[in-house]
Formats: structure tokens, C-alpha cells, sequence
């Protein structure tokens, strides 16, 4: 238990530091965000509808692009070996090493949510329910993209290949994060459904990515 | 004969060579019959002449998640049991499963225009078997990044089986929301809700079609497992010519360094 605390301490300290790269996704989060009125024009009213839909794209975007980082500077330096090689089981360690990075990274992202619904003329209400979509569903962003971190890092191949493994896993997500926020906005329907279904999509990859990259770092480090 | 007495190549060659012709007959003489019942299959009282892409829709649908099917058996083959043919088997299968994906998705377009009055919608069935091709895509684009087979091998299956997860979704996307892509109507409980006089054109291409998955992927392993063995020669050629040569230059190198010493 020690080990795993010690790990995750470890890596929130990595990500934060400098050279750490966890706030780069927030920056790039702001500016994805700031070049969508430049794209479909600053019409507030449009704006505020396509609100949620530019939230939740930017914060998908922004977690993609640092999650190659999560195995790669440790898979450099050696340490992933000695993880691998450690007492503490591999999937323990991994999802320890996800929620380090979910606590750098993708809590950052739902910080500065309720800033970036000003600039897109969302209201308290929208802004707290893209908030809390975001706060459901970042987990299985992370932890679905972990699996994708670990194959990256077998291939010593990262990037643009980790895009394309992941980004077909993260569809679910975006459709019942998006359907939840604008159902709890306009919608006649209940927000209920929608977010118990991204909730549940979180507790899924929880279970599964852990177990996945584990397999796949026990299968391709040599 | 038990599965692992193909784990030889050599007999999976020998063994496969001796079915195939078989296998290619069998599938061409299905498809006829089939072809022909659908063609002379009656007009739908509703959907009229279009009702008829059913017999390639159908098939082609099955097909995709089956596909993937195999390919999950296969890399728990390769992961726990370690068979040597199993990631030869899982890596043919990809682009014969995602041309079965895209031909679902294609006739399904090209039968949802008249009959729904649009090409695309982002129905939950239509949607998850979108992702279902993305994810065939970015397994031949892993399977393609790596040089060395049995590293991409482990990684692929790997993905596989996270992929897997998708197949439920895809068969019960249609119950669990109500959209524009109708029910289950043949595999159901309480039997098929389809006329005999499609449903039987139906499933005999829907053997034809599983047989000519079966063809094409066995003649596919088939080319894998000679591709692997024209990559090993070239490797020890190129390994033997490196070596000769490199005895020329280490030697050389050898007396330097003991010149300098």
C-alpha cells in the first residue's frame, strides 16, 4: 500500500515540476477552446449551444495529448523495469500510475472548465453540469488511454499511432458525456441515464485498463 | 488430428492444401444456390425489389462481429496457450473482417437511402459497427508498425481482446436503444419473425458467406505463413552475407587494435 502511495506521490510530483508536462493539457485545452469562436464565428447563441460538445472535444484532445507521457519517460530512464520487475503487482502499479496521471493531468482540465463556459457564454448551470460529465467520464479517457500508453511504449512507436488505438475507444464516452450535459441544458430528457451510463463506462475501464496494460507490458518489454 | 498438431507449419500447409480446393467448390456452389433464391426471392409487400440487399446485408453484418470472434480466440491463443499458428491466424483475419465491415456498412447505406431517406445516421447499431471498422483499421495500422512479428503479435492481441468488449454492444445496441435500425428478427426468442420464403435464401448465404470467410482466411494464413518463411531466409541470407564479410573487416579491425595496443 506504502509502494503504491509512494508511486503515485512520485508521479503527481513528475508531472507537476518542471519539464512534467501535466499543465501543457490545460493550455492546450484553452487553446483549442479559444479557436473554435474563430471557427463557426462569434455568435453567442450558437455558442453557448455548441458549448458542451467544444468542452468535451477539447478536454478529449487535451488528455490524448499528454497521455503518451504516462509509461514513456519512465519506460526511458529505466524505472518502468524496475516496476514491472517489483513486488507490488503490475496492475496495481498501472492503474496507481493512471490515477497519478488523472490527478496531474485530467483534474486540471475540470478546473478550469467553469472558466473557459464564460468565454463559450454558458450559464451556472450548464458550466456545473459540463463540470461534473467531466469529472465522470475523464477517468475512462485516462484509463482506457493508459491501454494504448502501454501498447505505445511495447512498439517504441508513441504519437500518432497511440491516436489512432485509442481514439475508436473513446467514442462511448464523448457520446453520453456530451448526451448527459446537453440533457441536463435543453433536453426533455433526464440527465439521469446518460450520466449513469458514463458513470458505469468509468468503473468498466477502471477494472479493464489496468489489467490490459499490465498484459501488454508483460508481453512486449524485453 | 487435435489442434495442436497444426501447431507444425508444415503440416498446417500440407493439411490445408488438401482442403482448400474442396472448400473453394463448396463455397462457389453455396453462393450460386444463394444468389439464386434471393434473386428469385418474392418482393417484400412493403419494401418492394429493395428488400433483397438483405441477402448481402445480413451476411456481411454477421460476418464483421464473427470475424472478430476468431480473432479474440486466436489471441488468447497467442497470449495464454502460445500456438504458433494463432497469431498467423488472428493477423490474416484482420482485413478480411474489415472488408466484411466496410461491405455492411456500404450495402446498409446504400439500403437505408430509399428506405429511412438518408445515406448516414447515427443510430446506436450504426455508430457502434463504425467503430467496430475504426478499430479493424487500427489493428492492421499496429500490425503494419512493427517489424518484428511476434512482438506486434502479443501487442495486437492485446487490443483484440479490449475490442471484443464492442461485440454485445453492437448485438444488443438495437434492444437496449430504441433508434431507427430495427430489431433482432431472425436470432430471437420465441423463433424468427421472417417469412420461410426469405428466411431460407437468408441463411444459406449466410453459410455461403461464413464458408468463404473460412476459404479466403485459411488461404490467407496459408500466404502468411510463406511470406514468415521467405522473411527468414532473406534474414539468414542477409545475415550469412553480413557475416562473411564481417569476419573480413573484424579480423582486420582485431589486428588494428592489437597494432595500437
Amino acid at each position: 500500500m506504502t509502494a503504491l502511495a509512494a508511486l503515485i506521490r512520485r508521479d503527481i510530483k513528475i508531472a507537476l515540476r518542471v519539464g512534467g508536462g501535466a499543465l501543457i493539457g490545460v493550455l492546450f485545452f484553452l487553446t483549442v477552446v479559444v479557436l473554435m469562436p474563430f471557427a463557426v464565428g462569434p455568435d453567442l447563441a450558437l455558442l453557448s449551444r455548441l458549448g458542451p460538445a467544444i468542452l468535451w472535444l477539447g478536454a478529449l484532445l487535451a488528455s490524448l495529448l499528454t497521455l503518451d507521457r504516462l509509461f514513456m519517460a519512465d519506460h526511458e530512464d529505466g524505472s518502468l523495469d524496475l516496476i514491472t520487475m517489483s513486488r507490488t503487482p503490475l496492475e496495481l502499479a498501472c492503474a496507481a500510475k493512471a490515477l497519478a496521471h488523472w490527478l496531474a493531468a485530467g483534474l486540471p482540465l475540470i478546473v478550469a472548465t467553469p472558466v473557459l463556459g464564460l468565454l463559450l457564454n454558458l450559464d451556472m448551470v450548464a458550466t456545473g453540469a459540463v463540470a461534473l460529465t467531466l469529472l465522470a467520464g475523464t477517468p475512462a479517457l485516462t484509463f482506457t488511454g493508459m491501454i494504448g500508453a502501454a501498447l505505445a511504449v511495447t512498439l517504441h512507436r508513441g504519437g500518432l499511432l497511440m491516436a489512432v488505438l485509442v481514439l475508436p475507444l473513446s467514442i462511448p464516452v464523448l457520446i453520453f458525456g456530451v448526451a448527459a450535459s446537453q440533457a441536463a441544458i435543453t433536453g426533455p430528457l433526464s440527465f439521469g441515464a446518460p450520466f449513469s451510463i458514463l458513470c458505469a463506462l468509468s468503473l468498466v475501464s477502471l477494472v479493464i485498463g489496468p489489467f490490459a496494460a499490465a498484459a501488454s507490458l508483460k508481453h512486449g518489454l524485453d | 488430428m487435435s489442434l495442436i498438431d497444426l501447431a507444425n507449419p508444415t503440416r498446417f500447409l500440407a493439411l490445408s492444401a488438401r482442403v482448400l480446393p474442396w472448400l473453394v467448390a463448396a463455397t462457389i456452389i453455396l453462393l450460386t444456390i444463394g444468389l439464386y433464391q434471393s434473386a428469385y426471392a418474392p418482393d417484400d409487400y412493403q419494401q418492394g425489389a429493395t428488400v433483397k440487399i438483405m441477402f448481402i446485408h445480413v451476411p456481411n453484418a454477421w460476418l464483421s462481429m464473427f470475424v472478430w470472434g476468431v480473432m479474440s480466440v486466436a489471441s488468447l491463443g497467442t497470449l495464454v496457450w502460445r500456438h504458433p499458428l494463432a497469431d498467423v491466424a488472428a493477423k490474416a483475419a484482420a482485413p478480411i473482417g474489415a472488408s466484411f465491415t466496410f461491405l455492411a456498412l456500404l450495402t446498409g447505406s446504400l439500403w437505408g437511402r430509399p428506405m429511412w431517406g438518408t445515406y448516414w445516421e447515427w443510430d446506436a447499431r450504426l455508430t457502434s459497427v463504425l467503430i467496430l471498422f475504426l478499430m479493424y483499421l487500427g489493428l492492421m495500422a499496429l500490425w503494419r508498425a512493427v517489424e518484428d512479428p511476434s512482438r506486434a503479435a502479443r501487442a495486437a492481441a492485446v487490443l483484440t481482446l479490449v475490442g471484443a468488449l464492442n461485440l454485445p454492444i453492437i448485438k444488443f445496441s438495437v434492444d437496449w436503444w430504441n433508434t431507427l435500425h430495427q430489431p433482432a428478427s431472425v436470432m430471437r426468442m420465441g423463433g424468427s419473425t421472417l417469412d420461410k420464403s426469405f428466411l431460407i435464401p437468408l441463411l444459406v448465404m449466410a453459410i455461403a458467406f461464413t464458408l468463404l470467410f473460412v476459404t479466403l482466411h485459411i488461404a490467407a494464413m496459408r500466404n502468411e505463413i510463406l511470406r514468415r518463411r521467405v522473411r527468414s531466409l532473406q534474414m539468414m541470407q542477409a545475415s550469412r552475407v553480413a557475416f562473411s564479410s564481417d569476419v573480413g573487416t573484424a579480423s582486420r579491425q582485431e589486428s588494428a587494435s592489437k597494432g595500437v595496443a
